[in-house]
């Protein structure tokens, strides 16, 4: 990244109209391996990479349960993106408990996108390293959004976020007119090939760990949608809808190998 | 003949709250707070409504109150509506304290329209919703000894059911296919319970607590003739315009007490 | 003709009005009953709420369930009842994020226990019996006062009709005072018809209780919920 005399505070503007600390903080999500989002009339699903810091060390956790029609999926800071999970299931136990309803989703995207907000306004503080893919059901059907540590959030048929999020775009920008009448399970398998798009390939591969494409051990599923709670494929559970997306990782795109932490 | 009815006339008629009025001047009491009275919320209502009626119909919810508020045993006001509509979906109707209504329907009026703009496919609030905050602001102002002084009925009507629901003061709450305050529920729920069948039109409903309302003004003293009957449902709201009771007082004639005019039992 | 001195139709009321005081407590009534046997519990509640001598709705739930394996029932004021079940809820759902399962009855139990007494000092009026099974899948059920104390027992009672009906379970239950008679294992079938002779015979004569029973069973299997009718006086 480029160095500015304007970039050292969250309450400093650049003469070009810019915060430059907001901007860095986006970069922080680009850091983290890739989440997939899409839906159809009905389901919506999110799919994310689970990096493992070696061979040894398990899987980070990228999905993440908020209610029984709620989930995200995060790239960037998993710590703040841990905090801001505990904040969604919060709102969302807080609506019940008052409205005896469920947390309407895009009610609660609004308010964690003006919870990011705060945090590129005030000073001494520092937004938020995260970016969430959240998917929901509620009256209104399957929603996707996507919420950015500058405090914007969209709404989207498609959306990919993270390391090499380009790549998984350009395959749901191809695909996504068929999702509205998709199946659950093709839009499951939609995200996987999708998601797929963002790992390298083990034969053009620099990195110390050789990657081999989408596993039952790397990737995790969250599905919701009309007559269908929150559901969490992960491991074994994920075999039946990895068949012949395995074996043929071969996902075109260059050799960037990304050492950097979530 | 004792020509005051059990009053005693060297008592005050009024308790002190009319402020202007001075008491002892006119050889009545009034209560001076002293420094170690421990400190009150509002004790007891003051200018109050008397009972609402509801009742479910096939498609839709009818629910009445008359438009009287009383201060005591007085008629204070004659023309006030204790039935308010929330939203396309959702009216409400109170019995009890009018000031602690007039802040509860200010307060669900901006409830309501928050959560209409939060909402981006611009849905108006269930009525499911409404009642159970209502029910929450209920109970959180009874722990705090600082009780709102009704008994708010929720009528609705969302998505082709029908929503009837009761919350009191202590947070009380529950749903039925008839709801009947104060007074009411001595009076007009057992003529609801009988009356009441699930395939009830809506001219029924209206009829039906019509009959109730009538039977309330005969007997209860803090009732009135001057009534409104609402209804919610297929048709949406319709906030009904007062209207007059047929009453008959015929009978008073014959009756041994009444008015003072028969002192004596009819010859046989 | 003779005239008669007109006769006031009631007592003369008060000339002092009474200072009002506002209470935050009443009792909505009710009986709930918790019985447990060797790998199920049997948990029972009426559906009628009264306020004073008003039935003001005959048909609002007190029990509720709170686990796969675990029930809870309730008497006492309905807007505190409402307010701790929905508490509880809530309670479970955060352990169920923090911990990936349910909680274990037993600490349900305990939960419950210090819920009440975190308002020790403006308690919930409410009167609670707990059951269902164990991690070992043993059948339990659990008995409290309003402000936290809690037993683990065979089995329990409590509400308007706990006067009634607590005899009923000591002598057919434990077999008190039936020197002669030999505890037996019980089905969970036989436990569900005894429950609900013993809400009958609690409805007959406690005028808070009538309406419907509610009667949910709980085994290691799940939850299995009936419902019954009662008096409608």
């Amino acid at each position: 990244m480029f160095r500015s005399d304007y970039d050292s505070d969250i309450s400093i503007w650049s003469p070009q109209g810019r915060i430059h600390q907001i901007e860095y903080a986006m970069e922080a999500v680009k850091q983290g391996s890739a989440s997939v989002g899409l839906k159809s009339k009905t389901h919506a699903v999110v799919a994310a990479v689970k990096r493992a810091s070696s061979e040894l060390g398990s899987n980070q956790q990228k999905v993440f349960r908020i209610d029984d029609h709620l989930a995200i999926s995060m790239s960037g800071l998993t710590a703040d993106g841990r905090v801001l999970t505990k904040y969604l299931r919060n709102e969302c136990l807080n609506h019940k408990f008052v409205y005896e309803q469920p947390m309407p989703v895009s009610k609660l995207v609004v308010q964690l996108a003006d919870k990011s907000q705060v945090h590129t306004q005030q000073s001494g503080r520092r937004p938020y390293g995260v970016g969430l893919l959240v998917i929901g059901y509620d009256e209104n059907g399957p929603h996707l959004y996507e919420t950015s540590p500058s405090g914007n959030y969209y709404d989207y048929k498609a959306q990919a976020i993270g390391n090499r999020f380009q790549s998984a775009r350009t395959y749901l920008e191809k695909t996504y007119e068929t999702f509205d009448d998709a199946t659950p399970e093709e839009l499951i398998r939609h995200s996987l090939l999708a998601l797929r798009e963002t790992v390298q390939t083990s034969s053009s591969s620099s990195s110390s760990t050789p990657n081999e494409g989408i596993t039952s051990k790397n990737a995790v599923v969250a599905i919701v949608g009309r007559d269908q709670k929150l559901t969490i494929y992960e491991n074994e559970e994920l075999i039946p809808f990895l068949a012949g997306i395995e074996t043929s990782g071969a996902a075109a795109g260059e050799n960037t190998a990304t050492s950097m932490e979530e | 003949m004792d020509s005051s009815y059990g009053l005693d006339l060297n008592k005050p008629l009024y308790d002190g709250r009319y402020s202007w009025f001075d008491h002892s001047k006119f050889g009545g009491t009034v209560y001076e707070p002293k420094p170690n009275d421990p400190s009150t919320r509002t004790t007891d209502p003051i200018v109050t409504g008397t009972s609402v009626l509801a009742v479910k119909y096939k498609g839709g919810v009818a629910i009445a109150a008359d438009t009287l508020l009383s201060y005591g045993s007085l008629a204070r006001f004659r023309d006030i509506r204790r039935i308010h509509k929330l939203n396309e979906h959702t009216i409400i109707g109170s019995s009890g304290e009018y000031s602690d209504f007039q802040y509860i329907t200010r307060m669900l009026d901006d409830v309501v329209t928050d959560n209409h703009i939060a909402d981006n496919n611009l849905q108006p609030m269930d009525p499911k919703s409404i009642f159970s905050y209502l029910s929450r602001v209920m109970y959180q102002r009874r722990n705090k000894q600082d009780p709102l002084y009704n008994n708010i009925v929720v009528a609705g009507y969302r998505n082709g059911e029908s929503f009837l629901g009761s919350v009191d003061l202590l947070g009380t709450h529950y749903q039925d296919d008839h709801i009947a305050t104060g007074f009411g529920d001595h009076i007009a729920r057992p003529l609801l319970r009988n009356a009441y069948k699930p395939d009830l039109t809506k001219e029924e409903a209206v009829k039906l607590l019509e009959k109730c309302l009538t039977v309330l003004f005969y007997r209860d003293a803090r009732a009135y003739y001057r009534v409104q009957i609402c209804t919610i449902g297929e048709d949406g709201v319709n906030i009904a315009e007062p209207q007059v009771l047929q009453t008959d007082w015929s009978v008073g004639n014959v009756t041994y007490g009444y008015d003072g005019r028969r002192t004596a039992l009819p010859q046989a | 003709m003779q005239t008669v001195e007109p006769v006031l139709a009631c007592a003369p009321l008060p000339n002092v009005k009474e200072q009002g005081r506002f209470s935050p407590y009443t009792n909505n009534g009710g009986t709930v009953i918790a019985v447990a046997g060797k790998d199920f519990c049997v948990i029972a509640g009426d559906t009628r709420m009264s306020e004073g001598y008003s039935i003001t709705s005959r048909n609002v739930s007190k029990v509720i369930q709170l686990t796969s394996k675990c029930v809870l029932a309730s008497s006492g004021m309905q807007a505190d009842i409402a307010t701790l079940h929905k508490l509880l809820l809530i309670r479970l759902e955060q352990y169920k994020h923090q911990n990936g399962r349910e909680m274990s009855t037993t600490s349900i139990a305990q939960l419950l226990g210090n819920t009440l007494y975190g308002k020790r000092f403006f308690p919930y009026y409410t009167f609670n019996v707990l059951g269902g099974v164990d991690d070992k899948g043993v059948g339990c059920a659990y008995s409290y006062d309003a402000v936290g104390s809690f037993e683990r027992t065979p089995y329990s009672s409590s509400g308007t009709g706990q006067q009634l009906v607590q005899p009923l379970l000591d002598n057919q239950v434990a077999k008190k005072h039936q020197p002669n008679v030999l505890k037996v294992d019980v089905s969970a079938k036989e436990v569900e018809e005894f429950v609900r002779d013993a809400m009958t015979s609690a409805g007959e004569r406690d005028i808070y209780t009538g309406d419907h029973v509610e009667v949910k069973t709980v085994t290691a299997n799940g939850v299995v919920h009936q419902r019954f009718d009662l008096k409608f006086d």
